[in-house]
């Protein structure tokens, strides 16, 4: 929406000059914006020519990763990635959003502002301060706990066997989930809110219980906007990073079970880069940047769209 | 409408011993949700527990004013608190006049669809891991110079931060009054000066808020940092033509390295990076909640 009283010219001299120049770099300024999620794509794609080139589509399904032999493929990283992810959206999506439900439709307002205000905290710690804690403090403890009992309980399971060393898929996707549940709670928790009081009053006219309620309607109409979050959730635990490179064990290869070593996207660029020979080596690791820039644009516009759905007020911006 | 097909079925059970079950459902289901968002705090509590604890035991005059040593023999964080303070500054230099004159843009100038267009850009960037920000900028400020250096990852930082300020620059311009424009504009005032003297001076406060927030994010920030940046263990005051520490690199090498001592100076230099998030995060939104209140 533009204001119809801006968009008419000042009549002096001077400050249509000023205004011609306000205007254009304001342009530019939004320009750059716009620029820069091109150059982004753009230079990945182009800087990882060479393994397109020598690969080809074999990339993504090659499972050695050997630059002394010069053999790369993405394999385990691209399983690591959405097996740490989706473990993380398993244990997140449902926490998240009945904490947004608890958030906007149960809790007084003196427990819900308190509360929200905590879970947007969460979100601001950097991911290096939770990897330490991760690595120091929740990797034997979960080791020391639920990965024992399950290795005990459950062992015989092909999935579930162990042993259980505290570092791997399993604590990386623990921390997955806490470092996604923040943005799973809020956008749910938005969309929630945007749902119109006049559905919960038409229910409760009805004898309907705060349950039914939520049950029946708040979610029903909220849903997209909640799958919104959820795959928003998916997004950012596709591309973290620090936290879980370092408790993930750093093992190139498809983990063999829930408590392996294993190897993200992000994680592998991180621990490989530096060390990376200029040229197909590095090459390769901008190859994986690419496909997991495409995973998270995709899941991204996706999420963003949902969302809008249930948020936008209609007819507004 | 929604409301109706399901509703009529509930009424179905106002018998009363269905009436019985469906309050304890509802109280069971109350429980759980109370019990979701008591977890979600849970580990904000061991987080913040852990690392003041082991962060204030490992804190002394030489972690912050020593750089850092080989490994396992002393040295600090000095040349990682400095590093991040110059480049976090300087990324908050080039990053403000593109985040707000884009809001502004966005906000004041933009058709409708072109500011759609802007603003999506600006969500998307925000969602690409900043790990691939970081490759981004390697490819044209580290590769084509063979060196890693502090400029780059001063402009990685950059990148993360310029839709940030945008996107609250452009929310906080929503809350301006059209009136206040308008009356500007009336006086004979050129737009550029209403919107720099009206308009942006009204939504100061939110602006800043959101810069102040990005700040945040960006001190935090280590993947942007890994091959831009690089890290150093010397002091490196103003060259930024060469490698730079930063606090988040120093816990990330140091929580790696397998000498007590240099782990103790990951949770010190974790603390501070902690505290000083946290503080600019809790003033930001107490501000802005009292604002609020008003």
């Amino acid at each position: 929406m533009t204001h119809p009283t801006l968009t008419a010219r000042s009549r002096q001299g001077s400050g249509r000059l000023a205004d011609l120049l306000f205007r254009g770099s304001s342009r530019i300024a939004a320009g750059v914006v716009v620029v820069l999620l091109i150059l982004i794509a753009l230079l990945l794609a182009w800087n990882s020519r060479l393994t397109w080139q020598t690969f080809g589509l074999g990339f993504i399904t090659g499972q050695t990763w050997d630059p002394v032999a010069g053999v790369f493929g993405a394999l385990p990283f691209i399983v690591g990635t959405i097996l740490a992810a989706s473990l993380a959206v398993i244990v997140a999506a449902p926490i998240g959003i009945f904490t947004a439900i608890f958030l906007s439709e149960l809790a007084p307002r003196r427990i819900a502002t308190p509360l929200t205000f905590m879970i947007e905290l969460l979100a601001a710690i950097p991911s290096v301060v939770i990897g330490l804690w991760g690595v120091f403090i929740l990797a034997p403890f979960l080791r020391d706990t639920i990965e024992a009992w399950i290795v005990t309980l459950f062992g015989w399971i092909p999935f579930l066997g162990g042993p259980a060393h505290g570092i791997g898929l399993f604590t990386a996707a623990v921390i997955l989930a806490i470092m996604i549940l923040p943005t799973i709670v809020t956008i749910s928790r938005e969309v929630i809110q945007a749902v119109p009081g006049s559905q919960r009053e038409a229910m409760f006219a009805l004898g309907a219980t705060r349950w039914e309620t939520i049950r029946r309607v708040v979610v029903p109409y909220a849903r997209s906007g909640i799958i919104g979050a959820v795959i928003l959730g998916l997004g950012r635990a596709l591309g973290e990073t620090l936290a879980v490179t370092m408790v993930i064990g750093n093992k190139d290869a498809i983990p063999s079970g829930l408590f392996d070593q294993a190897q993200t996207i992000a994680s592998k660029i991180a621990t490989s880069f530096s060390e990376a020979s200029v040229g197909i080596g590095t090459s390769s690791l901008i190859a994986l940047g690419l496909v997991l820039l495409i995973l998270t644009v995709i899941l991204n516009v996706v999420a963003r769209l949902l969302v809008l759905r249930v948020a936008s007020p209609v007819g507004g911006e | 409408m929604v409301a109706v097909t399901p509703a009529v079925r509930t009424g179905r059970l106002t018998g009363t011993r269905s009436a019985n079950r469906r309050t304890r459902t509802d109280k069971a289901m109350r429980f759980i949700a109370g019990l979701a968002a008591v977890a979600c705090v849970i580990p904000l509590g061991a987080v913040l527990i852990f690392v003041t604890l082991n962060g204030i035991s490992a804190l002394n005059l030489d972690l912050l004013t020593k750089p850092s040593r080989a490994q396992g023999i002393g040295g600090g964080a000095a040349a990682a608190i400095l590093g991040s303070i110059q480049m976090v500054l300087l990324a908050t230099v080039v990053a403000i006049p593109f985040g707000v004159l884009a809001g502004v843009y966005v906000r004041e100038f933009a058709s409708a669809r072109v500011a759609r267009a802007v603003r999506f850009a600006a969500d998307v960037i925000v969602g690409i891991p900043s790990i691939l920000i970081g490759i981004f900028v390697f490819t044209f400020l580290v590769l084509p110079f063979k060196q890693y250096n502090a400029f780059a990852g001063s402009i990685a930082l950059a990148v993360i931060m310029v839709p940030v300020i945008m996107r609250t620059t452009e929310e906080i311009l929503k809350l301006v009054p059209v009136s206040l424009r308008e009356a500007s504009l009336a006086l004979g005032i050129p737009m550029w000066r209403t919107v720099f003297s009206v308009v942006i001076r009204t939504g100061l406060p939110g602006i800043l808020t959101g810069i102040m927030l990005a700040v945040a994010r960006a001190a935090g920030e280590t993947a942007p940092l890994l091959f831009t940046a690089l890290g150093s263990r010397f002091v490196n005051v103003g060259d930024f033509s060469k490698p730079m520490d930063a606090l988040p690199l120093f816990v990330y090498i140091n929580a790696r390295q397998p000498y007590e001592l240099q782990n103790q100076q990951a949770w010190g230099a974790a603390f501070l990076l902690l505290l000083f998030v946290l503080v600019v995060n809790v003033l930001v939104r107490a501000r802005t909640a009292g604002r609020r209140a008003q």
